[in-house]
């Protein structure tokens, strides 16, 4: 089967979408960032692939008349499975790796070896309930699921054994790298699902059969588009790299074709872009030299609050008096906060107003750019933030009037997938 | 799509108006720095406005601040310079043309070929639409013991010279600034020398305009951005009305005419560029710090400026104003009205649209200085004015003049690869 991909290597995570001959989405796949642009390549892609092997295995199910709700449960299932595969699959890399590096201090305290063990022990116990039906993980990727257990136990071990907790954490900064840029660790699809599929205890003998076809299917990549931040060293030729201003302008279009103006707010810039009807860019702005107000922002902020990012923009959304803030600069950020807090302002209020400084920042580029037109699709991994979103409402509301406010909840893709149409546009199956 | 290479790389030869132009730059400073000495009398002056041809006429020699800081800056010395200015007081978002130039003469007022510079015997400001100007001299008077002459420019908010405005600058040139040349140089006023030098400057001013037209030529022999920044050298600085600047064009011209015939594109600083793949109108001044940086990525895009309103600053000929020997002082007051820097907003609109249209651009970008309050104000409004008005997308970036710490190499690079590939998906069965 053949497919097109479009990568957009940001400054945090690293998208790919994979499209097939005609169009149609068949997979997404993100990773965060690191500094082998390849590996971040490689696994965006890779996540991409197995995706596109979940659609397609949901496809045959579905061409084989299995009820949607039950295709749905069986498919949930074997996905959590397949996950909990390949956590167990980097799991091993990682323990290897940890033994390694431990092998290696010319010092070795007195039971690091023993701690070590129990931790990785701990943490392969936990994976089944990590991936149980209803379980929350604060992410996706394994450096941080990973990374919070590893630390966690590594506090309780240190107080218990007095093994000093920086050694332990210092083994794990080392190994995760080694982890992160491996492909071994990430393992064979085939052999997480076969292995997820035996851990259904009443499976639908279609499924097999489905997951049987899929995993064995041949992919072809016959296109690839790169685009993001880190474009210039995407391991593509020149001509198959766009810039991210017309990947966002085209995936906006495409995910919502009344699309006019597009605000892309990223980990480390932010676009207001303009678009005509085919999406093609017209005009854009973007953040100049600073990165004040971008998603790193939030990221530190998170950071000082010792809360996950995803956690930020639930809480702020609790405020009944938002805080007003001016400034949005990252590195005073952390003192802004805590001088609020020693003020005795609440978290979520101070949450909110930040939220509404850095869409306000967000306004003065939408307005330099030529304003905000009908309709308004807001993109990149700050659109999943519900604060900024009721932010970002409420002023274009006040400036613009009514308007369609576009957000899909794949709204992280949209670079990559503006960049997977090019890369489709260009092998000439489909303009 | 986009494809990089355009410049050959080769040793590059330099033309011979550019050996000429060298040479007439180093015996100037050669001037400048024995005046102590020969008791020669300089002036410090700046380059909208500028009169030369006046202070040619007194045997007088210009110092040009402004061209003293960007050759600071393409020499790596403005940062160190700006610094020292910022210690004495002078904050970070004053005009770094300013700072650089504060922070050179606070260091021993060593100019771009490495002479020190000789004390003014005279300020001579002329002010054509930057307030800063003003500041700035107020701060040189502080420094420097000697007469101050000031001309009052009127500004053309309406877009055009009336004969009142016209006679204003006159009558101060009569009552203010001629009699603080003739007190600082003891020579009497010299109106047919003023003639002569006028009829140089004019017969100058017509090889620049044909060389800068030479632009409307598919591909340009040119770039009249970057490259033009050498090919207004001359004129905009000390030697307008020299027998040195006519002899300088009419070189320029005979080669850039040579180039035509070959069919070449414009020299860059990796060779001739090979491919003309974007036609662009320029509005704000280069940054200096980073120049060839800068102009490299417009090489590699295949992009030349076409036209720029940076090489009108020093005058604006290509309207047809020509310094006139049979109205001398009128004509000076012609040229500092019609200056770039004294134009208002709807006259800069018509002038870059102007350009968009008559040397078929492919689109215009704005360079806009992050220290010129001046210039910058308003730009956001030219973009939109002219995008409207000609059809052809605009772009905007952000730098400085001289203050490295204003040229970000990633997010310019970033805004300009976004703008070439939005122009090439523009065209009429533009790339996928």
């Amino acid at each position: 089967m053949r497919y097109t991909v479009g990568i957009d290597l940001g400054s945090t995570t690293t998208k790919a979408v994979v499209l097939g001959d005609d169009g149609t989405i068949l997979g997404r796949g993100i990773t965060n960032s690191r500094s082998n642009y390849d590996v971040a390549c490689q696994v965006a892609l890779g996540e991409a692939l197995i995706n596109a092997r979940f659609s397609l295995i949901d496809g045959e199910l579905a061409r084989s008349g299995l009820a949607a709700d039950l295709r749905a449960r069986q498919l949930a299932r074997l996905e959590r499975g397949f996950r909990a595969e390949q956590y167990r699959s980097q799991l091993r890399v990682l323990a290897r790796e940890l033994r390694h590096f431990l092998a290696r201090l010319l010092t070795k305290p007195k039971g690091l070896g023993k701690s070590v063990d129990h931790i990785v022990d701990s943490m392969e116990a936990e994976v089944d309930d990590l991936y149980a039906e209803g379980a929350r993980r604060k992410s996706d990727f394994f450096r941080d699921l990973a990374g919070s257990r590893y630390l966690a136990l590594a506090e309780a071990e240190a107080r218990a054994t007095g093994v000093g907790f920086d050694t332990l954490a210092g083994l794990f900064d080392k190994a995760i790298l080694d982890v992160e840029n491996s492909p071994e660790a990430a393992g064979r699809f085939e052999d997480h699902a076969r292995a997820a599929l035996a851990g259904i205890p009443e499976v639908d003998e279609r499924l097999p059969a489905a997951v049987d076809r899929v995993a064995t299917l041949q992919l072809e990549q016959i296109g690839s588009v790169g685009t993001g931040y880190g474009r210039q060293r995407l391991p593509f030729p020149e001509g198959q790299i766009r810039s991210e201003i017309l990947c966002h302008g085209l995936g906006a279009h495409a995910m919502f074709p009344g699309t006019r103006t597009v605000l892309d707010i990223g980990g480390q810039d932010t676009k207001a872009i303009q678009v005509d009807d085919q999406g093609i860019v017209t005009s854009f702005q973007m953040n100049d030299r600073c990165a004040a107000g971008c998603g790193r922002y939030l990221g530190y902020i998170a950071d000082e609050m010792s809360l996950g990012l995803h956690e930020l923009g639930p809480i702020a959304s609790l405020s009944t008096s938002p805080v007003r803030i001016n400034s949005t600069c990252t590195v005073f950020a952390g003192a802004e906060l805590r001088e609020r807090l020693s003020l005795g302002e609440k978290r979520e209020d101070i949450l909110a107003g930040l939220h509404r400084a850095i869409i306000l920042r967000a306004m003065s580029l939408l307005a330099r750019s030529g304003g905000v037109k009908d309709e308004f699709t807001f993109t990149g991994g700050v659109a999943k933030n519900p604060a900024a979103v009721t932010a970002l409402q409420g002023l274009l509301a006040e400036n613009y009037g009514e308007l369609t406010v576009n957000i899909s909840d794949d709204s992280i893709y949209t670079g990559a997938l503006g960049a997977a149409l090019f890369a489709l546009r260009t092998t000439g199956v489909r303009s | 799509m986009t494809t990089r290479q355009t410049a050959t790389p080769v040793d590059v030869q330099k033309d011979a108006s550019q050996v000429r132009q060298k040479a007439m730059i180093a015996r100037h400073f050669d001037r400048l720095a024995a005046a102590p000495d020969t008791g020669e009398k300089t002036v410090y002056t700046f380059v909208p406005g500028n009169l030369t041809e006046l202070l040619l006429s007194f045997d007088i020699l210009p110092v040009l601040p402004e061209i003293n800081a960007l050759q600071s800056a393409m020499r790596g010395k403005s940062a160190e310079y700006i610094s020292v200015a910022e210690k004495l007081g002078h904050s970070e978002d004053v005009c770094t043309y300013v700072k650089s130039d504060i922070g050179m003469l606070k260091s021993g007022n060593i100019g771009p070929t490495g002479q020190r510079l000789p004390n003014p015997d005279v300020l001579l400001l002329s002010y054509t639409g930057c307030f800063t100007f003003m500041k700035w001299f107020e701060l040189l008077r502080e420094e420097y013991d000697c007469p101050v002459a000031m001309l009052h420019v009127p500004y053309q908010a309406d877009g055009r010279v009336t004969e009142s405005m016209r006679r204003y600058v006159v009558d101060q040139l009569r009552q203010k600034v001629i009699p603080v040349l003739e007190q600082a140089t003891g020579r009497a006023y010299d109106e047919d020398r003023l003639r002569e030098c006028l009829a140089r400057s004019a017969e100058a001013e017509d090889d620049l305009v044909w060389v800068l037209q030479s632009a409307r030529h598919t591909p340009s022999p040119i770039d009249a951005y970057f490259g033009a920044v050498y090919y207004v050298g001359p004129i905009f600085s000390s030697f307008r009305g020299t027998p040195d600047a006519v002899a300088y064009y009419r070189e320029l011209r005979a080669e850039i005419a040579e180039r035509i015939r070959l069919g070449q594109g414009p020299v860059t600083p990796d060779g001739d560029l090979e491919t003309e793949r974007f036609r662009i109108v320029v509005e704000g001044p280069p940054n200096w710090t980073s120049f060839r940086q800068f102009w490299k990525m417009f090489v590699d895009e295949g992009a030349v400026a076409v036209a720029s309103t940076y090489a009108k600053v020093g005058g604006v000929y290509d309207t047809g104003f020509r310094h006139d020997p049979s109205h001398p002082l009128e004509s000076l007051a012609d040229y500092c009205l019609g200056c770039y820097t004294n134009l208002s907003l709807p006259s800069r609109i018509d002038l870059l649209t102007r350009y968009v249209k008559e040397y078929s651009a492919d689109g215009f970008l704005i360079n806009s200085v992050k220290s010129c309050n001046s210039f910058s104000a308003g730009q956001l409004h030219i973009l939109r004015e002219v995008e409207a008005r000609s059809g052809r997308p605009g772009g905007f970036i952000e730098s400085d003049l001289v203050d490295p710490r204003y040229f970000s190499a990633a997010n310019i690079k970033n805004r300009l690869e976004s703008y070439f590939q939005m122009l090439e998906q523009k065209r009429p069965g533009g790339a996928a």
